[in-house]
């Protein structure tokens, strides 16, 4: 049984010095097409989370009963049926939000994060540590996704969750909505210079070529 | 045929689901290095998404859609929630099947596409048109210009995307900004433009 600080790593360690976003390429594309309102982001990181976690959890129990040949499609198949688990949950208790997620929801089965922890990590690793991985990756992709959607939803709208920060001029404020930040290149810019940023903190995280 | 056209159109253009549905990224960025090799994966995309958008109207309208197994005796089934397992499972099949049949019958095909497709099982944008189509109740017609047209947008976008780059390869870009960073401002440049076919209206 590994120790806390071990477990502490795995939580955590993918949120901020090995953020899966920022490394990998993994799991972009389903995440910036929620990213315009704050609450739509914060639901889809916590499904995605859950389902990762989840996955995780239950490959590494039948890890050893899988077929190397077929290891794909029973991963497929529980991943998929851990979306279907939450999207249900979602459209029974979050209709609303479920709504506006519309597919992608749906799009965490073929996201990359879940697939790649379940195949990188989850096979050859126990159940609880690979629940803790599953949260932890999860964590590091809400992180970003909730980065992205705060600056798009503040300065896009000039709300947050919904509520009123920064007054617009057409409701008597003084602040002048960027319409761009609602539209999609916003997203690209805004994860552009994000990685900008992380790789001149971190050197080692840079591209040598 | 107007609506099929302006679909289209919709589909290739304003919709584009790499520009604005960021789907299909994941390969989108890793890949399109070389223009010959964007297009190749383009290709494969294209004739998968062509094959799976109709296939999955059909066995959503015939066996999952509210009242769809009325044929074999069930008119109160609702099957809808195995959605997504059928999908994937559907594209998933397809693939391998046609990577079975180009193997066998086209092998010039099949060696400038073969590595591609089992990537593409796992490819937001195939996944994502089915769940679109699905979510905007496209007839069999509709649903098949939708999957050509997504399929041709996405591989326009990969291409030229691909083109850029080669291009910046003699580009004096910030080292922190090599690679990855770049990239992302590329397709943020390609997706403003893309945005100007906003306001084409057939």
């Amino acid at each position: 049984m590994a120790n806390a600080k071990e477990m502490k790593a795995l939580v955590f360690g993918p949120v901020f010095a090995n953020n899966p976003i920022a490394l990998q390429v993994l799991g972009i594309c389903s995440s910036l097409a929620v990213t315009t309102k704050l609450d739509k982001a914060i639901v889809m990181g916590v499904a995605l989370t859950l389902v990762t976690a989840f996955s995780s959890m239950f490959i590494s129990m039948i890890r050893n009963h899988i077929p190397s040949s077929v290891r794909i499609i029973v991963q497929m198949t529980i991943i998929a049926s851990l979306v279907i688990v939450v999207d249900q949950i979602l459209k029974a208790y979050a209709y609303n939000v479920a709504k506006e997620l519309s597919v992608f929801v749906g799009l965490i089965i073929t996201n990359c994060i879940v697939m790649g922890r379940a195949e990188a990590y989850a096979m050859k690793s126990p159940p609880l540590m690979s629940f803790l991985d599953g949260i932890g990756n999860g964590l590091g992709y809400t992180v970003l996704l909730v980065i992205v959607a705060v600056i798009r939803e503040l300065f896009g709208s000039g709300t947050l969750l919904g509520v009123e920060i920064l007054p617009l001029i057409s409701a008597g404020g003084w602040y002048q909505p960027m319409g761009l930040l609602l539209m999609p290149p916003s997203a690209f810019f805004i994860i552009g210079g994000l990685i900008w940023a992380l790789r001149t903190w971190r050197p080692e995280q840079q591209e040598k070529h | 045929m107007e609506h099929y056209l302006s679909l289209f159109v919709r589909a290739v253009f304003i919709e584009n689901m790499a520009l604005s549905f960021f789907l299909g990224m994941c390969t989108f960025i890793a890949i399109s290095k070389q223009v010959k090799t964007a297009f190749s994966l383009g290709i494969a995309v294209t004739v998968v998404l062509a094959l799976s958008v109709p296939l999955n109207q059909i066995v959503f309208k015939q066996f999952l859609a509210p009242g769809a197994l009325a044929w074999a005796g069930f008119p109160d089934t609702d099957l809808s929630f195995l959605g997504f397992i059928a999908y994937i499972g559907v594209i998933a099949g397809l693939v391998q099947v046609l990577e079975m049949f180009l193997d066998k019958y086209v092998p010039s095909l099949y060696n400038a596409l073969g590595i591609f497709l089992p990537l593409i099982t796992v490819n937001c944008a195939i996944f994502g048109a089915v769940a679109f189509m699905v979510e905007r109740d496209y007839t069999l017609t509709e649903s098949a210009v939708f999957g050509v047209g997504s399929g041709i947008g996405w591989t326009l976008a990969i291409t030229v995307m691909a083109a850029v780059s080669e291009k910046l390869k003699y580009a004096d870009i910030p080292v922190a900004l090599r690679g990855l960073g770049s990239r992302f401002f590329m397709v943020g440049l390609m997706s403003l433009g893309f945005l100007s076919f906003s306001g084409v209206q057939l």
